[in-house]
């Protein structure tokens, strides 16, 4: 009696679950045959519509050709100028994915991170490009692989040997020359010696100093920011000072006045001697198609005497801002 | 009363001689090794001595502010457990630091053309904000100052400035969202005499304020009514004891980020050893922060060097355990 209860019991739960999986099947054969993608996204296709959420990527992606295949762009783009134009979907912490989706992307750039954006980029099968900053190095990888995702190989690697070989003409040009003790600065409270963030020993601006002929008295700390003080300036006397900020906020006044700050150190090497170089100048904190520029910069700035007979006309304006 | 007092003089004494004690090594010691030879030589011109810049332009500098900062935090502290009569208040109960903090973020995010400084101000200006709109809510229904309002409208501007804190991060840039972070766990490193010089005449007024406030403290304590009865002036006493230990919480948080642990551990452990009389309590409050901080800045920059730690994870590694002792062998 009892056993035929729960046989009756058990066969209405299977019923309604039957059915309800039925129902489910239903549902999702309609979902599946839903007439917006007729075929499957696929990984080889030769993506037009790019989303880049990096700015240093919308540099690469411009500088191998693929400008037109652009669609949107991160709110921290500035270069080139075809890309500011474009719509502005977020940036690292806030990308906006109901924009992102109605711009109808075929391929995203995001930061590695960006550990939501990816799982509902994944969710809607948009395809990705992961990218995170690392060495100098990876610039050029990064620029080859980029390329033979968006169907640029060729423009792509004739770009990154560019590049190499531009890092190349600059190593020899310093190589064997004594290297300057440098401080690489990218963050300080203005008017003042307080909040100092440095490049540590890791990371493309480390190595873009190392390169550039320098030697970084924060090379011990392996990473890729570090916030020093006036204490560990004056044990580490650099003998160059170099500040990079954005570009933009810092005119050529506010340069004048905020070199005068270093004044309160004055047994820094550096100040003794007055070499501090305070750079408004995108190229040096992107690690983009740009970086050459950058490297040369930095050497010209390093080594005056040994500065290369091209140097960048460009250069002449952080150097006027000298006292 | 005058028993009591007496015999907490040596208290006074031994921890005032501590405190200078400490500011005085502290700058000794660091992660780089320096001769005190050199730092105090004569031939040497100060201009290339790098011992005596170190010890005089990074360190001492860093020690002063500490203390400063240590002193009036731990004094605040004391006031305000008193005038709230509540053991678990603080110096940024009120929504001082919190506003400060919130003039502290605008400032970072929208002041890059400030003048040297700007930071400062700019977080004394929310300082003073959040204490008006405190004040202004405390006294509104009340003849005197209702100190329930004003705990309750303390709570709640911090939360609301903390709202505001996230809203300005969040339409901030990368770095300066960082520079804000940063900001928030507290650094000593002031370089330079600048901004200690600067809080100085706001401390030296919260200061005469606290020494005149011991007595009425002692009274306050009692209560509203009872001190009243003892003929104390309580809304005037209550409006110094607010207006003073705002003054010095702003002007600790402008020179060093609002340093948490301090305000509330201090106290409470004086009080353990001297007992409750306001007049012991205050000055060796004042001298135990002070040393307190100073020691934690020397580990904060000591103990990871080169790296530094942030000072208000290690006011809040020591505090945080400490403070749990002290309520379970309270209760």
């Amino acid at each position: 009696m009892r056993a035929v209860a729960v046989r009756s019991w058990d066969w209405r739960l299977g019923s309604w679950g039957l059915s309800c999986v039925l129902m489910l099947l239903f549902v999702l054969s309609f979902l599946q045959a839903s007439p917006q993608d007729p075929s499957p996204k696929s990984q080889d296709r030769r993506p037009v519509r790019i989303i880049s959420l990096i700015p240093a990527v919308t540099e690469m992606l411009f500088a191998i050709g693929a400008g037109p295949q652009v669609v949107g762009v991160s709110s921290y783009d500035t270069y080139p100028p075809e890309a500011t134009t474009l719509p502005k979907v977020g940036a690292l912490v806030d990308p906006d994915f109901e924009r992102i989706l109605t711009l109808k992307p075929d391929l995203v750039v995001v930061y590695g991170t960006q550990a939501d954006l990816i799982t509902r980029l994944g969710r809607v099968n948009i395809p990705m490009f992961k990218y995170q900053h690392a060495g100098l190095a990876d610039i050029t990888t990064t620029i080859r692989t980029l390329g033979a995702r968006v169907g640029r190989t060729n423009d792509a690697s004739n770009l990154a040997a560019t590049i190499e070989r531009g890092l190349e003409a600059t190593r020899r040009r310093v190589a064997g020359r004594p290297r300057p003790k440098t401080a690489l600065l990218f963050g300080r409270e203005p008017g003042s010696l307080r909040s100092l963030f440095a490049s540590g020993g890791y990371g493309f601006m480390h190595d873009m100093l190392e390169t550039a002929g320098g030697a970084d008295i924060f090379a011990d700390m392996k990473k890729q920011s570090v916030q020093t003080s006036a204490e560990m300036l004056l044990a580490r006397s650099p003998e160059v000072i170099i500040e990079v900020h954005p570009a933009g906020e810092w005119t050529p006044a506010r340069i004048a006045a905020e070199r005068k700050v270093w004044n309160g150190l004055p047994s820094l090497p550096a100040v003794k001697s007055d070499r501090i170089y305070i750079l408004a100048d995108d190229r040096l904190n992107t690690p983009g198609p740009r970086v050459a520029d950058a490297v040369r910069m930095l050497a010209d700035i390093l080594h005056p005497i040994a500065r290369s007979p091209d140097a960048l006309p460009s250069l002449h304006r952080p150097i006027a801002h000298r006292r | 009363m005058t028993a009591t007092l007496r015999r907490g003089l040596p208290a006074v004494a031994l921890t005032g001689a501590a405190a200078v004690i400490v500011i005085l090594a502290a700058p000794f010691i660091g992660s780089t090794s320096i001769s005190l030879a050199r730092v105090f030589s004569t031939t040497l011109p100060f201009s290339d001595n790098v011992d005596a810049q170190i010890f005089f332009l990074a360190r001492l500098p860093r020690a002063v502010a500490a203390a400063v900062v240590g002193g009036a935090l731990a004094a605040a502290g004391v006031i305000l457990q008193g005038l709230l009569r509540n053991p678990l208040a603080t110096p940024y109960t009120l929504g001082v630091s919190t506003g400060a903090a919130l003039g502290a973020m605008i400032a970072i995010t929208y002041g890059a053309m400030l003048p040297a400084g700007g930071v400062a101000l700019a977080s004394l200006v929310g300082a003073f904000v959040a204490v008006l709109v405190v004040y202004a809510l405390a006294s509104a229904r009340h003849r005197g100052l209702s100190t329930t309002v004003l705990l309750l409208a303390g709570v709640t501007l911090n939360a609301f400035f903390s709202a505001l804190i996230l809203f300005v991060q969040y339409l901030s840039d990368f770095a300066q969202t960082y520079r804000a972070l940063r900001w928030l766990m507290g650094d000593l490193d002031v370089a330079g005499y600048g901004p200690i010089i600067w809080a100085l005449p706001f401390m030296g007024a919260a200061f005469l304020a606290f020494a005149w406030l011991a007595r009425p403290m002692n009274l306050l304590s009692l209560g509203a009514e009872a001190a009243g009865t003892r003929g104390l002036d309580v809304v005037r006493a209550q409006r110094v004891a607010f207006f003073s230990a705002s003054l010095a919480t702003g002007a600790a948080v402008s020179i060093g980020g609002p340093i948490g642990f301090v305000g509330i551990i201090i106290p409470h452990l004086v009080r353990l050893v001297v007992g409750a009389d306001h007049r012991l309590v205050l000055p060796v409050s004042t001298f135990v922060g002070a040393a307190f901080l100073v020691a934690c800045d020397v580990v904060a920059r000591t103990v990871f060097a080169p790296m530094e730690l942030p000072v208000g994870i290690v006011t809040a590694l020591i505090g945080g355990p400490f403070f749990l002792w002290l309520l379970l062998r309270k209760t």
